[in-house]
């Protein structure tokens, strides 16, 4: 502040990371990675400064606030207008994530053995490469600010991955489980344990090799699309997560991430989707991959609205970006991977709220459609408008009924228009908070950890089976 | 800095003792980035660049870790815990052993004024840029970087290295056009911020009030960035040792699988490259031919992958924390060809000019189909000539078939350094292409 910043804040970030590799039955790597650092932020006039150093005496820190002043003056050389920060309650505090066994403490041994159970079954059940892996984070970060925050937060993630690849003769094919991302959470080692992978690597496998004899995904202008809750989280995130992003709706990120087909004068009154669409953005829930106690301005964590009855009334923001679109506060959406990075708008843990139906009667209540699920590829614009998705599995259903298996299933479609289309909505038993621990946004690009809560859906008219 | 950071190595290769077989990496630097949108500095970063990296094999045993601090204290805590951690793990059965020793290219992409730039440099860079958009609405960034960094293994193998890079890459806005247009080096004066500005704002105004085009197979022209997008799925899915071992890979040595006019190489020592001429596990990097006049000629291995493929040595493409994708080039060079950019254009019959490829992501690796969608200015061109701006569009194409023989109708003469390749990993050198087809499946609007 000393040296012309109208505000400033300081995080120290302590993070470390572990994470082992099995393939066909053997250990490849582990992987343990710690850093500590200060990252200083201080603004001036229209334009940030940030600077970061591992060095964390004083002297060090200090020159670091130097700095990161002297990075905003530069940036006040080519000014906007001044950029003003939405209040927020000044807090002292201590959060911390909730576990049952933590992560870093369960023996390496018990780790690996599990990993290599889960690919040494794979591999027997068909799979030509068989690749299983887990990652825990465990990270404890202090804020303190010139509005006088004082915050510490302890938060623990965990989460695991297994796939099966096999090859044919001109294609390869691959299922993933519990996803292509696997599942992660703010939990503990009981989240990997519950997950069962040994108990499903056989499955996977199988299916894997399965595809490979398996008819194409049938090429349709419009069909009923039934889309199982793995990749509906894929399906928030890319569609709807992005899309309420407010840096990206102001244009910050239009170079590079893009920016949003949402615009600002229509918040409250857009049909983002049918009155079946709830979304929330709620960094609280319990065990979620996107849940803290504060984001990394010290906004406490809060449920948002962002789509009600398929209204568009909400988006992902900061103190910064709140202010700059006239909101009277920050979502708290605001975080950054480590003490190097500026913290930037992120997801929190943006879901559909369940609705009364389920995947039995989706099917049941459909005469010719396609169930898809699990994630293989995802591609979106850069307005988050025209997306073209494609899953590991697929089957045909007719008269009710689930049919053949099919392979390559993508489907293609325009956001508001496709979640105009939901028509049916699985409840609250099949409500999963699917975890998201590679969502790449920013430069230098930053990697966010982000959940989103989901159901099995059903969309009517969607084209399918576009291929190259 | 060279030598310290060298004896720091020792330093930890000395902790580590003789039991173990050991690497270890430093790297020290700074990496800058100064960030604007709608035509103001909104983002303004700099990172005090410190690292070490340590993998040690006990009997087989392999772990490895990393951290951020170099004191006496935190250094001993990384052996202890990375040996603990070592000695908890079953032997691996594909644990390659160390590099030897062997010298690396004399090659180094460096320049101190990039290194030490301040943050006042890369302003006014921008100023240029938002400058010479004049009207339109401008974004994009200007960093640099300069890193310093050493290897040292128990096997008596030592390197150091270093290397810069300043990139400048912008977009202008028209309002209902967008266009782009970028600059990388190993050195920020050869930056100029107008000039880019110019460029991108050029394309944003030729690319205004675009309309819908019929979506269908249409010949392209592939600026040097949409090309550095195709290569990297190459790289990635097919020339990836790994994705060989496994099965996965298209590449099959000795087959014309490409165009006579693809001729591909990784490499460090291009005049136009930047990066280190070593990889992670410090082997030399070398000039390595991929694609010869069309015919596959080789794959890039790490010394995991080499010793499972059982045919020879790692080949310098080990990616620090990218074990298990497995090799990849840093340093792709694409030969040039003989024609200028425009000469390409005027030989088209009816096709599109794209300036960038937006969210590609593979479909299946074996046969490289991708989809994606263009992005920051697209043309219609008919008779050789460019007679109209389209809306963008999404595609679903191989693009192995893209680049097969008979598919390529031209090559640039604009051979130009791309600073980010896709995915991140490395900087290509790449001309323009002239394809002789491109499935376009759908408008972006839908």
């Amino acid at each position: 502040m000393a040296a012309g910043a109208s505000y400033a804040d300081a995080r120290v970030m302590d993070g470390r990371h572990e994470s082992m590799d099995a393939r066909n039955g053997e250990i490849e790597g582990l992987t343990q990675a710690g850093s500590v650092g200060l990252g200083v932020r201080a603004l001036i006039g229209s334009g940030w400064g940030f600077f970061a150093t591992a060095d964390l005496t004083t002297e060090a820190a200090q020159a670091a606030g130097t700095q990161a002043a002297a990075i905003a003056r530069a940036s006040a050389s080519v000014p906007g207008k001044d950029l003003e920060l939405t209040p927020v309650d000044v807090r002292q505090d201590h959060w911390e994530s909730a576990v049952k066994e933590d992560p870093m403490s369960v023996p390496l041994a018990t780790k690996g053995d599990l990993l290599v159970a889960a690919t040494q079954t794979m591999r027997e059940h068909g799979a030509d490469v068989a690749l299983a892996s887990y990652d825990v984070w465990d990270t404890t970060k202090w804020l303190v600010s010139s509005e006088g925050h004082r915050i510490d937060q302890h938060i623990r993630e965990c989460g695991a991955q297994m796939n099966a690849t096999v090859n044919g003769e001109r294609e390869t094919q691959r299922r993933s489980y519990p996803g292509i991302r696997g599942q992660y959470g703010t939990r503990g080692w009981e989240l990997v344990r519950e997950m069962d992978l040994e108990g499903n690597a056989a499955r996977i496998a199988e299916e894997a090799r399965e595809l490979l004899t398996a008819p194409e995904c049938p090429s349709q202008a419009a069909t009923d699309l039934i889309i199982g809750s793995e990749q509906m989280a894929l399906q928030i995130h890319e569609s709807v997560g992005h899309a309420v992003e407010l840096d990206r709706i102001l244009g910050w990120e239009a170079a590079f991430a893009g920016t949003s087909w949402l615009d600002l004068t229509q918040l409250g009154s857009l049909r983002f989707g049918s009155e079946l669409m709830n979304v929330t953005a709620d960094a609280t829930l319990p065990g979620a991959l996107g849940s803290f106690g504060y984001d990394d301005e010290g906004t406490p964590a809060h449920p948002v609205d962002i789509v009600k009855d398929g209204i568009w009334v909400g988006a992902l923001s900061g103190r910064d970006s709140a202010a700059l679109a006239g909101l009277s506060e920050s979502g708290g959406a605001v975080r950054g991977d480590g003490y190097n990075r500026l913290p930037m708008v992120r997801m929190t843990n943006v879901g559909l709220l369940p609705g009364n139906s389920s995947l039995e009667k989706m099917i049941e209540a459909t005469d010719d459609g396609i169930f898809m699920d699990t994630n293989r590829s995802w591609s979106i614009d850069d307005k988050r408008l025209n997306f073209q998705f494609g899953c590991e599995i697929g089957w045909e259903i007719k008269n009710g009924k689930r049919g053949r298996m099919i392979k390559n299933p993508t489907y293609t479609g325009i956001g508001p228009r496709f979640w105009g289309s939901l028509d049916m909505l699985g409840n609250e038993s099949e409500w999963t908070f699917w975890g998201t621990p590679n969502c790449g946004k920013g430069q230098p690009g930053q990697v966010g950890h982000t959940g989103h809560p989901s159901v099995p859906c059903r969309f009517r008219g969607v084209r399918v089976g576009v291929r190259g | 800095m060279s030598d310290e950071l060298l004896d720091t190595c020792e330093r930890v290769l000395r902790l580590v003792g003789t039991d173990a077989e050991a690497e270890v990496t430093l790297t020290f630097g700074t990496e800058s980035l100064t960030r604007f949108a709608t035509s103001f500095i909104h983002q303004n970063v700099a990172d005090a660049v410190q690292r070490v990296h340590l993998r040690l094999a006990l009997d087989g045993r392999v772990a490895e870790a990393t951290g951020n601090q170099t004191d006496d204290e935190a250094l001993a805590r990384l052996v202890r815990s990375t040996l603990d951690a070592a000695q908890l793990q079953p032997v691996d059965p594909g644990w390659p052993g160390l590099a030897r020793v062997a010298e690396a290219p004399a090659v180094e992409h460096w320049d101190d004024a990039t290194a030490s730039a301040e943050p006042g440099e890369r302003a006014a860079r921008v100023g240029d840029f938002v400058a010479a958009a004049g009207d339109f609405e401008s974004a994009g960034f200007c960093s640099t970087e300069g890193v310093t960094v050493a290897f040292a293994n128990s096997a008596g193998q030592q390197l150091s290295g270093r290397s810069t890079t300043a990139t400048m890459d912008g977009i202008a806005r028209s309002g209902t056009s967008d266009g782009s247009a970028r600059a990388s080096s190993v050195s920020l004066a050869d930056l100029d911020g107008a000039a880019v500005g110019r460029d991108a704002t050029r394309r944003a105004r030729e690319s205004a009030d675009a309309s819908d085009l019929q979506p269908g197979r249409y010949e392209v022209i592939l600026t040097p960035s949409c090309v550095v997008d195709v290569l990297g799925f190459l790289a990635i899915y097919g020339f990836n040792g790994r994705a060989v071992e496994e099965g996965r890979s298209f590449a099959r040595i000795g087959e014309a699988q490409f165009d006579p006019a693809i001729t591909l190489t990784d490499d460090v020592t291009h005049p136009l490259s930047v990066g280190l001429p070593f990889d992670a596990e410090g082997t030399p990097k070398r000039r390595l031919e991929l694609v010869n006049a069309g015919v596959t000629s080789a794959f890039v291995k790490d010394r995991r992958t080499a010793r499972a493929l059982g045919n020879g040595e790692s080949t310098g493409n080990a990616v620090a924390g990218a074990g298990s994708w497995g090799a990849l080039p840093a340093n792709l060079v694409l030969a040039a060809g003989s024609v200028a950019p425009d000469d390409l254009v005027g030989a088209v019959e009816r096709g599109l000019l794209v300036t960038d490829l937006w969210y590609t992501r593979i479909l299946d690796p074996r046969t490289q189909v991708v989809t994606g969608l263009t992005r920051n200015g697209v043309w219609l061109i008919e008779d050789g000539r460019i007679v109209r701006p389209v809306t963008n569009m999404r595609f679903t194409q191989s693009y192995l078939e893209a680049l097969a023989p008979g598919a390529v109708r031209g090559v640039g003469s604009d051979l130009t350094l791309v600073g980010d390749a896709t995915f991140g990993v490395g900087a290509y050198v790449v001309p323009s292409l002239h394809l002789a087809s491109w499935n376009f499946t759908g408008g972006a609007k839908g």
